[in-house]
């Protein structure tokens, strides 16, 4: 178990961001400029890729970049949590840069250029939150993150993207600099340090009313965690193009949320902390209520995107929940399903996309019996459906498992409960979309039967990422491996 | 009660030019008028350089030239410093008095600039031309 | 190698007197002399900025003559760091602004070289003098070289302004003179380094507390703390933009600088919190001109007013956090001087271009201006983002050890304040990135659901190379002072408080 200093992640994190000027330069030629979006996108999961066998071996590699104080520097450090993370992120975004050009140049979309710009600079800062080494260079990242969406957010740059814009920075800047800022740094002021350490950087400074108190504000002030109610931002930003929709808010942006509130979990007040003074169950409590309640938001959404909107919410909670189970099996289900749900949601968020490039239709009362029509689209829903539900042979029922096994190790039968219900609650949002899509009569179908799917670019990758998320149930590796290694260095072997 | 007209007697230098800067003061403050600000700004000015030059001032003191011989300097008798008033803060009030002279100019010179343009010295019906041009 | 310190402060001086004869005999030599001057300047600062970091101190005695009968100049590394700040702005100042003077007093713009010239003599020799009294005259040079180019700004409302301007002035000005006035009849000295070896045998005095009073409220009127800020809007909006992209970031900051030099250096730290008790009640002052300032930028429509205001918050910043009374406080205050001169120097660069394709910036006469001109907004988010405190730019540091400060001294109300502030400034900015990212420009307001396919291109109707140029460098400057703040922490600032 050592520290390699290399640079190859400050590289990674600097690809996208180095290819910005490129990309504006090569506007006008717009197949050069996506050329280079690809470029970009496979250099820098090839960079991610590499460092994975030094990271499942046990070691961390890094580089601290330059100093802001004693024991607060701007420093990167790869983990295995950090490595699941950035695998996904990088991965991702080269399929959803195939999806981008199928979906905007399917609907003549405005402003290609700066979309593909601030893309890369989003992508740029969700791997250099997923490397970072301590809690400062953390919020640098999610901050870079939360102001480079919102031009993305906001692209169609008409009134309801306004109010949404407003809405989204509201809670996302609003909750990060009011919260979280003042949290950090009574973390520092009262430690003196910031550095993501195995056992936590308290060693006894804090009372429990302020123990809770630090906690609660880290928990809502990563609002892009999207526990309730600091979640309003998520449905709103649904206004943004598809591709923004599933890589950023199924994968990117919320990913970072929770990912950093495990981190604080794990890495600043520790899971021995966490236990004795009982606040892993407040935690869990919070997340149970978003998880339930979202899953009866989503229940009563016609529009698509909201509807998975509400069930991402959901499903982050499900993470955050299996952190605060604190046992190993729970925290192993928790970080697994990011991987699981990313491919599973990107999945249906690629088909709520390719529904719209097709056919303009965004209502899914508008949808009985589309799978005539869209049967490859619809059969990827179906599986990525499965794989957030949680239903074999899909990724998303290993997680779940284990989230499943948590509760048990940890004798909490109320988050069991919680658990299955909420699977019911999925398949009842869920299951009727695909029923409605195939199983109709010919009276109540909205399109004829002829095969006319979305545009090639459009139907590959989410065909890709469905046949991922079917292989993870017999192959789930090396995201359990790296989960597995994570827990183990969280709760100290 | 005593004390302080005792006080008062000691000091009453310092008593009259601060009496002289409140004037002053009052007079930019109070005044509608912005040829008699800055008439107040002067009192006011010369006030503290006033205070000032007071304070080289010695009891049974002359003034601080040096006469006799025109040899090289007077080496001969030594020269007894409480016998003069201190110069110093005459040399700083020259440099003081030219800064306060050139404030004044430049304020005289805005002056003009504004009732140039306004045809006004007086503040109030100035505030009420800018309110309309405002609502123009 | 020795008179560094002088050339700092008299090539500026030098080039004013070129300047002006050539304003007379050939036009077009000005500008050149100007920027010429002001390139030395700069360059003098920054070696002596290379040598105080390495060497210690550098006591440059003018004309020769020793002190306390001469005027000595102190230049340590407080100093040097504002004297490079200073020289720095001046010289790209003069080199963005030359459209902006060109467009706006093309007849008049050998003298206002002249005068900007001036400006700097006096604001370098502010920052490196070590005579109380020289102080004074320098801050009157800076003053006077102020109020008349305010007036040439805004035909309607410059005069005025700088009218109101120099009444206040001069009151300030003036309290510190005879604040002096009074250091002056308790030791019979005028050079703070001698002043300060005698502080501590005189720390009973009223009069030194009379003095210590005057120069203080004196100061804190020329650096607009609220509720004496009243001076600052109208003056700052209403100048040329020429001048107001030099003025608002130094002037007050200067004037800052010399609070801070008259709390460490004149009067000591152990006078300032051990003996007087009004810390707390200036940390109470700082956290209101934060809110105040805040709350009155909310309220303004036009952009420049608005900054006008952030500025008085920031003002609030600096003051508060020097009065913590703890190191990390006063390294957050030091520091802010330098990121706030940087941070708002940039932003009037962005809104100087603006000003220059536009004439007006009332905030809705800015739609569709992250279109038109990209790269003045690209600019103007770089300085915004520093002003909210987005790491990795400059203006998040700052708060960070201002913050910590607020922590560790149990000010909780001053802390709250910066954070609110943080919140107030990213709602005005991204005001007004509403208004240039979604409403089109010269047509009515984005009123319908799908626009898909009717964004027609707009042309980019930018602002002069240098100007943009310069903008860009502020920018860029913003992230790297950002990440080398350690360095300037442990270097610059450090040595000087341990001392």
């Amino acid at each position: 178990m050592e520290f390699i200093q290399s640079i190859k992640p400050i590289l990674a994190v600097l690809i996208p961001l180095a290819v910005i000027p490129v990309l504006v330069s090569s506007g006008g030629r717009p197949n050069v400029r996506e050329a280079w979006t690809f470029i970009a996108g496979i250099l820098s999961f090839a960079l991610v890729v590499s460092m994975v066998p030094a990271v499942l071996d046990g070691n961390r590699i890094g580089l601290t970049l330059f100093p802001i104080a004693p024991g607060a520097d701007i420093a990167l450090s790869v983990d295995a949590l950090g490595m699941l993370f950035a695998l996904v992120a990088s991965s991702l975004y080269i399929i959803t840069a195939m999806y981008s050009i199928g979906y905007m140049r399917g609907l003549n979309e405005h402003s290609q250029t700066r979309f593909v710009a601030f893309f890369a600079l989003a992508i740029s800062a969700t791997i250099g939150a997923a490397f970072s080494a301590n809690l400062i260079t953390l919020y640098l990242f999610y901050e870079i993150l939360s102001l480079a969406t919102y031009p993305l957010v906001t692209h169609h740059q008409d009134e309801k993207s306004k109010v949404s814009g407003r809405r989204y920075l509201t809670f996302i800047l609003g909750t990060s600099i009011g919260l979280v800022l003042p949290a950090m740094i009574w973390c520092y002021h009262a430690t003196g340090t910031l550095e993501f350490s195995a056992a936590g950087i308290f060693t006894g400074q804090l009372s429990t009313p302020s123990a809770t108190v630090l906690l609660l504000m880290f928990v809502f002030g990563f609002a892009k965690a999207g526990i309730m109610p600091v979640h309003t931002w998520l449905p709103a930003a649904m206004v943004a193009p598809t591709p923004v929709s599933a890589l950023l808010h199924a994968v990117a942006v919320v990913k970072v949320g929770v990912f950093s509130i495990i981190r604080v979990l794990t890495g600043i007040f520790g899971v021995e902390l966490l236990s004795s003074l009982g606040l892993g169950g407040l935690v869990a409590f919070i997340a149970s209520v978003t998880i339930l309640t979202s899953s009866a938001i989503a229940l009563s959404q016609d529009e698509f995107k909201r509807r998975l909107a509400y069930s991402t919410i959901g499903q982050l909670s499900y993470i955050v929940l299996g952190a605060a189970l604190l046992s190993p099996k729970g925290m192993t289900g928790g970080i697994l399903h990011i991987t699981m749900h990313a491919f599973g949601k990107i999945t249906l968020f690629f088909c709520a996309g390719a529904i719209y490039v097709a056919t303009g239709k965004k209502y899914l009362s508008q949808m009985v019996g589309i799978g005539y029509r869209m049967p490859v689209t619809m059969t990827a829903f179906l599986i990525g459906a499965m794989s957030i539900i949680g239903l074999p042979p899909t990724g998303g029922f290993i997680s779940k498992w284990y989230l499943v096994l948590g509760t048990l190790e940890g004798d909490q039968a109320v988050m069991l409960f919680v658990l299955l219900t909420s699977s019911l609650l999925n398949a009842a949002y869920f299951m009727p979309i695909f029923y409605k899509a195939f199983f109709c009569t010919q009276a109540e179908a909205m399109f004829e039967r002829k095969f006319d799917e979305a545009p090639v670019m459009c139907v590959v990758p989410l065909v890709i990422t469905a046949l991922i998320s079917f292989i993870f149930f017999f192959v789930p590796q090396p995201f359990l491996k790296l989960s597995t290694l994570a827990v183990t260095g969280f709760t100290g072997g | 009660m005593t004390e302080l007209f005792m006080l008062i007697a000691a000091k009453y230098n310092y008593c009259l030019y601060v009496i002289l800067m409140m004037i002053g003061l009052y007079a930019m403050i109070a005044k509608n008028n912005l040829m008699k600000k800055l008439v107040g700004m002067n009192i006011f000015q010369t006030a503290i350089i006033l205070f000032y030059v007071s304070i080289g001032f010695k009891h049974n003191a002359t003034i601080p030239i040096i006469m006799g011989d025109h040899g090289h300097g007077g080496h001969g008798a030594a020269i007894n410093a409480a016998d003069y008033m201190n110069p110093l803060p005459h040399v700083l009030m020259l440099t003081a008095i030219v800064v306060s002279v050139a404030t004044l100019g430049v304020a005289m010179a805005l002056c003009v600039k504004v009732y140039q343009r306004y045809q006004t010295l007086e503040e109030d019906e100035l505030r009420m031309r800018l309110s309309e041009k405002i609502k123009l | 190698m020795i008179h560094y310190p002088a050339i700092v402060v008299i090539a500026p001086l030098v080039g004013a007197l070129i300047a002006g004869i050539l304003s007379f005999v050939e036009e077009r030599y000005a500008y050149p002399a100007a920027l010429i001057a002001t390139g030395i300047s700069c360059a003098a600062a920054v070696r002596d900025l290379i040598y105080v970091a390495g060497h210690g101190p550098i006591a440059y005695h003018m004309g020769g003559w020793a002190p306390p009968m001469g005027i000595e100049y102190r230049i340590d590394t407080l100093n040097a760091m504002v004297l490079v700040l200073i020289t720095a702005i001046a010289f790209l100042n003069l080199a963005a602004s030359w459209p902006n003077i060109k467009q706006e007093m093309p007849d008049r713009s050998p003298s206002f070289y002249a005068m900007y010239l001036l400006f700097v003599v006096g604001l370098t020799g502010v920052a490196s003098t070590g005579d109380l009294f020289n102080l004074y005259v320098l801050i009157e040079i800076t003053s006077l070289s102020s109020y008349t180019m305010i007036a040439l700004g805004d035909r309607d409302r410059g005069p005025i302004s700088a009218l109101n301007y120099v009444f206040v002035g001069v009151i300030g000005a003036s309290f510190y003179l005879l604040g002096v006035g009074y250091i002056y009849i308790k030791t019979g000295t005028l050079n703070m380094a001698e002043f300060a070896t005698m502080i501590p045998t005189l720390q009973d005095s009223t009069t030194i507390l009379t003095a210590f009073i005057l120069c203080i409220v004196g100061v804190f009127i020329k650096m607009a703390l609220f509720p004496l800020h009243v001076w600052l809007p109208n003056a700052y909006s209403y100048a040329p933009v020429g001048f107001a992209r030099i003025v608002a970031p130094l002037m007050t900051k200067v004037m800052v600088y010399v609070m801070v030099r008259l709390m460490i250096t004149v009067f000591g730290l152990d006078y300032i919190f051990i003996k007087l008790h009004i810390a707390d009640t200036l940390v109470w002052l700082g956290t209101i001109a934060i809110l105040a300032g805040g709350v009155m930028a909310l309220a303004q429509t036009n952009l420049k007013k608005m900054l006008a205001y952030i500025i008085v918050c920031e003002i609030g910043y600096m003051v508060g956090g020097a009065w913590l009374g703890n190191d990390l406080g006063l390294t957050g205050a030091v520091l802010h001087i330098l990121n706030d001169g940087l941070m708002t120097f940039a932003l009037f660069l962005a809104v100087g271009n603006m000003v220059y394709k536009l004439d007006r910036v009332q905030i809705k006469d800015l739609k569709g201006l992250f279109a038109k001109m990209p790269w003045t907004m690209t600019g103007f988010v770089l300085a915004a983002f520093s002003i909210v405190g987005v790491p990795p730019t400059c203006g998040f540091f700052s708060k960070w050890y201002l913050i910590l400060g607020a922590f560790k001294a149990g000010a909780w109300h001053f802390a709250a304040a910066l954070i609110i502030s943080s919140l107030i400034c990213a709602v005005l900015f991204f005001k007004v990135f509403e208004v240039c990212f979604f409403e089109s420009p010269d047509t009515h307001d984005g009123h319908g659901s799908d626009t898909h396919g009717r964004h027609t291109t707009v042309a980019i109707q930018e602002a002069p190379a240098i100007s943009l140029a310069v903008l860009g460098i502020a920018g860029i400057s913003l992230i790297v002072v950002g990440m080398y703040s350690k360095t300037i922490v442990v270097r610059l600032i450090w040595p000087l408080l341990s001392s």
